[in-house]
């Protein structure tokens, strides 16, 4: 394990034009990972997690337009032609998306569909790969791999095909795995077994993870480092433990208040008031601004708050931070 | 995948029964004698009763049908009022005909449909993908018989490439039919390329934005391969369909293009037969049409089982 970030992002930004003028996406976002470490981006939906991701790996939509500093195993991928990043991308990074169901290829196989990224980037035969594809889809836990190997994904059910995605992109033995809320499409016993597989698999690969979700009670027990983002930009970040103990920004400490109480068997989700900013019309100062239960004075509507330190290594953007308690909330 | 077969099949029968049933109806409705017709100016009451009672058309309905399809299933049409010849065989002999020019037409369209839809798609909102939708505008809002006059006009009188009309059997000298072929293939498979067209562009569309276009672009795949793979042969499984359709409507003769180029095919003679009357070339065309449309209709449905392998389960 090297010091070295396998994926780094600095100053990333993403407009997107739409037909009712730029979107800002994404704005002034830096992060990174390092091997077998976990980042984990949280934020409620339309906070630009996915496409932070998606711009950093050459995956945004045409109509994005993409700036800053991404870099890969050290190599900045702006520098790099379309067709060497996308190269590069193959080999080094893993993507597994939030549903497994439209995320597969419903008229191939799986075996064909994990196999072929080791055709492209390893030089493998098809026969080769599809050997490849059956020890993947052991390595994953699918009982009777030399049979599901042929199986279409209609014929698997949705653990099995999340299962099988993960499969695929581990195929290449990535740097990096990303995963995009991977188990919100699942039920809760499913969800709990990918995000077991997901630890054990990186223990042993000793993968990097970008790990997407609003779900933070599994970020809790499986990221090292985590981000909030909300209105495009990263509003904290810090050590998982660190952040979650004591919340410095007004964001991060209601989301921690809404998470539901895994013992208490309520169904009903405690939300925050209000809805996050359209990326069409973002407010001068402070995005979170007219949802802000503190919201000191008029700077905040007016001045962007800047990134400032907490304690080592814990970042917040506000004004007024949350002055640490000392009890574990 | 046998059962499935012949399950088909016994479907594709029993419909056919219906088309018998409703042919046969049908033409109990339309006014006009036709045996008064067949005759003419020859008329007289002796003939007229003996054609009549030849033709059974002087039993009840329900023997007349039965007997009609009793002889229809040992593949005896009837004779045609008109020529006195049996419908089967002048039916038949019209089949190569209209087989050859749907069959060209619809490769024709597809030549064209296919790189103008995939590619119109592909760079959507470019020139090209404009100048392709100016296209399939023009192909579906012109007249097929007025783009078939120029076509005469252009090809066959001032550059003098191509006969003007005419039909050579393919069977009996391939470059002439082909020559015969060109334009009437051409006027029709333009109209088919603009539907196509249109169809094979937004069917590509569609999957462009399907999550496992992105997860194949995620695997750092060449775009060759997410196109051909991943893309095509996805939007081209709905695409099987309208080809069908397309086909089997040309197989039902395009009247006005196979009487304006002399083009002796099912459509031609469904013309003549409703002029004159002749209703039992009427009915043998009908049926002929109706078993091509099922015969299409089967080989979809196979073709389909093989595309998509979530219809395999049936
Ligand atoms: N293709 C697109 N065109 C226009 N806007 C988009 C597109 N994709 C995402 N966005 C916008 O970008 C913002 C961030 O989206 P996303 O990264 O998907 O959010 P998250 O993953 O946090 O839920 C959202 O406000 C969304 O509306
Ligand atoms: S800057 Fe002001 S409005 Fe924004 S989160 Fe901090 S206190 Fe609330
Ligand atoms: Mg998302």
């Amino acid at each position: 394990m090297t010091d070295e970030a396998v994926l780094s992002v600095a100053d990333l930004t993403v407009t997107i034009g739409t037909r009712r003028g730029a979107a800002r996406a994404v704005a002034g976002v830096d992060w990174s990972v390092r091997a077998g470490e976990t980042l984990a981006l949280v934020g409620e939906s339309g906070s630009g997690k996915s496409m932070s991701v998606l711009a950093a790996t050459g995956l945004a939509p045409r109509a994005a337009r993409v700036t800053g500093d991404v870099r890969l195993l050290g190599t900045d991928l702006a520098a790099l032609s379309a067709a060497r990043r996308r190269r590069m991308r193959g080999r080094h990074v893993g993507f597994v998306f939030q549903d497994p169901m439209t995320s597969l290829n419903p008229v191939l196989t799986v075996g064909r569909q994990i196999g072929e990224a080791s055709e492209v980037h390893l030089g493998l035969t098809r026969r080769a790969a599809r050997a490849r594809a059956i020890e993947m889809l052991e390595l994953v836990g699918i009982p009777s791999a030399a049979d599901r190997v042929d199986a279409y994904p209609h014929q698997l059910s949705g653990g099995m095909r999340q299962r099988a995605v993960i499969a695929m992109a581990l195929v290449c033995e990535p740097d990096l795995l990303i995963a995009d809320e991977p188990t919100t499409a699942l039920d809760v016993t499913t969800q709990a077994q990918i995000v077991e597989l997901v630890a054990d698999l990186q223990r042993r690969l000793g993968t990097a993870v970008v790990w997407i979700s609003h779900d933070l009670g599994v970020v809790a027990g499986l990221a090292d480092t985590v981000a909030v983002m909300y209105g495009g930009r990263i509003v904290e970040q810090g050590e998982v433990d660190a952040v979650f103990a004591e919340p410095a920004h007004p964001y991060t400490a209601a989301l921690l208040a809404a998470r539901p109480d895994p013992d208490a068997n309520v169904t009903e989700l405690v939300t925050i008031p209000g809805t996050p900013p359209s990326p069409l019309e973002l407010p001068e100062g402070c995005a979170f601004w007219p949802r802000c239960s503190v919201r000191g004075d008029s700077r905040c509507e007016r001045e962007l708050p800047p990134l400032v330190p907490v304690s080592a290594g814990h970042q917040v953007r506000t004004f007024y931070p949350r002055q640490p308690t000392g009890e574990d909330r | 995948m046998t059962r499935f077969i012949l399950r088909r099949l016994l479907q594709s029968g029993i419909v056919l029964l219906g088309v018998t049933l409703v042919v046969f109806l049908l033409l109990q409705l339309v006014p006009g004698d036709p045996v008064r017709v067949a005759l003419g100016t020859r008329f007289d009451p002796e003939t007229y009763e003996a054609l009549r009672s030849r033709a059974g058309l002087d039993q009840p309905l329900p023997v007349q049908y039965a007997s009609y399809v009793g002889q229809a299933l040992t593949g005896d049409l009837g004779v045609s009022f008109r020529s006195g010849r049996p419908v089967t065989a002048i039916v038949l002999e019209r089949l190569p005909a209209t087989l050859s020019l749907a069959i060209t037409a619809v490769v024709f369209a597809l030549l064209v449909a296919f790189p103008l839809g995939v590619l119109s798609a592909l760079r959507s909102g470019s020139v090209f993908d404009h100048a392709a939708r100016v296209f399939s505008q023009f192909g579906v809002s012109v007249p097929d018989f007025w783009m078939g006059i120029m076509g005469i006009l252009l090809f066959a009188g001032v550059l003098g490439w191509f006969p003007p009309s005419g039909y050579v059997a393919l069977t009996e000298d391939p470059v002439g039919w082909a020559s015969h072929v060109f334009l009437p293939a051409v006027t029709v498979g333009l109209v088919t390329a603009s539907i196509l067209t249109r169809f094979i562009r937004s069917s590509v569309l569609e999957v462009l934005a399907e999550d496992y276009v992105r997860t194949a672009e995620a695997k750092g795949l060449p775009t060759r391969v997410v196109v051909v793979r991943h893309v095509l042969r996805n939007a081209l499984i709905p695409v099987v369909t309208v080809v069908a359709v397309q086909l089997a409507s040309l197989l039902g003769g395009v009247i006005v293009i196979e009487v304006l180029f002399a083009w002796p095919g099912v459509g031609r003679l469904t013309y003549d037969a409703v002029q004159a009357r002749d209703y039992p070339v009427l009915q043998g065309a009908i049926l002929l049409v109706a078993a091509l449309f099922l015969v299409v209709n089967l080989l979809v449905d196979l073709l389909y089982a093989r595309l998509d392998p979530r219809i395999r389960v049936r």
